[in-house]
């Protein structure tokens, strides 16, 4: 049986994403990865607590932070996590075409986050003067917040990059793990928006 | 092939199983919502105080991701025990990190 082949079979084993070997090894690792990311983002939580009231006479939390563009976001980031679980459904059945379908959707909600952020961002620096230097609450937000947009832009390169490369390939037992891993990182930055919504926006508004 | 005779029964028997999942992945999408809803309504109304709201609002959080790493994840799932090994060890981390930085702060 050639390599090919054995990538490529008639019927596809229940978990693709683990039947290979190579599969297995990136599953494992992609989790080592994730509680290496737990770690760091807890690090800039930690610094962005302990320096929240900080502000230099700048602009405080409770003034800056408005709720609404953040519920937004969060359903945004929220949704696209079912989208990618979706996109994962259709892969265990074999269905590469509904799984590129799910994929895209979740790259657009994805998009709709970041532009969020951008404009947040945006709003925060022209209408507060509120900027990365202003004070040490200002460069614990950006630092924290700009990562996690920073992993969603990220995580939108990876996804666009693996969907246009396997676009005319289908789905065999070399690229099912790809697709798996960039769920599971998908899930995982929607685990840290959770944390960044709780710890920084509405703990930000209660005070 | 030898393991894959009678595949027809077992992928019909296994898409049943995925269907189910996804109605379990779906009710626990749907908690998520119910509880994000919950968290913005008692910060955005300020019906509670500052001291109650906090605590909530973390265990609100709390759930969240665990539905999400529980469900969305398989975490729950069989062969996850190193994933949890590893999720778990960066969380002990991560919560020394956050309380060791708040006690030299705060105290």
């Amino acid at each position: 049986m050639s390599h090919d082949h054995s990538l490529n079979p008639e019927t596809m084993p229940n978990e693709p994403e683990k039947a290979t070997l190579e599969g297995k090894n990136k599953f494992l690792g992609f989790w080592f990865f994730l509680g290496g990311e737990t770690v760091l983002f807890a690090c800039l939580f930690g610094t962005y607590i302990t320096l929240r009231n900080s502000t230099a006479g700048g602009p405080t939390s409770n003034e800056l932070f408005g709720l609404e563009l953040v519920f937004i976001m969060t359903i945004l980031l929220l949704s696209s996590s079912l989208t990618s679980v979706y996109a994962m459904y259709h892969m265990k059945n074999n269905d590469f075409k509904k799984m590129q379908l799910w994929l895209g959707i979740t790259a657009i909600l994805g998009f709709g986050f970041l532009a969020c952020e951008i404009y947040e961002f945006t709003h925060y620096i022209h209408e507060y003067e509120f900027t990365f230097r202003s004070s040490a609450f200002g460069s614990a937000f950006y630092a924290l917040v700009g990562f996690h947009g920073g992993h969603v832009t990220f995580g939108l390169s990876w996804l666009i990059a693996i969907m246009i490369r396997n676009a005319k390939r289908g789905l065999n037992l070399y690229n099912a793990p790809k697709f798996y891993t960039f769920s599971l990182y998908w899930h995982f930055i929607d685990v840290v928006w959770v944390f960044i919504f709780t710890v920084v926006y509405l703990m930000g508004k209660v005070g | 092939m030898t393991e894959n005779t009678n595949s027809n029964e077992t992928n019909s028997f296994q898409k049943q199983k995925r269907k189910e999942e996804m109605q379990k992945q779906l009710i626990s999408f749907a908690l998520m919502i119910v509880f994000t809803i919950i968290a913005f309504v008692v910060v955005a109304t300020g019906m509670m105080d500052g001291m109650f709201v906090i605590p909530i609002l973390l265990i609100l959080a709390i759930i969240q991701v665990a539905f999400q790493l529980y469900y969305f994840m398989h975490m729950k799932d069989k062969d996850h025990e190193m994933p949890a090994l590893m999720m778990y060890g960066g969380m002990w981390a991560a919560i020394l990190t956050v309380a060791g930085l708040g006690v030299i702060s705060w105290w």
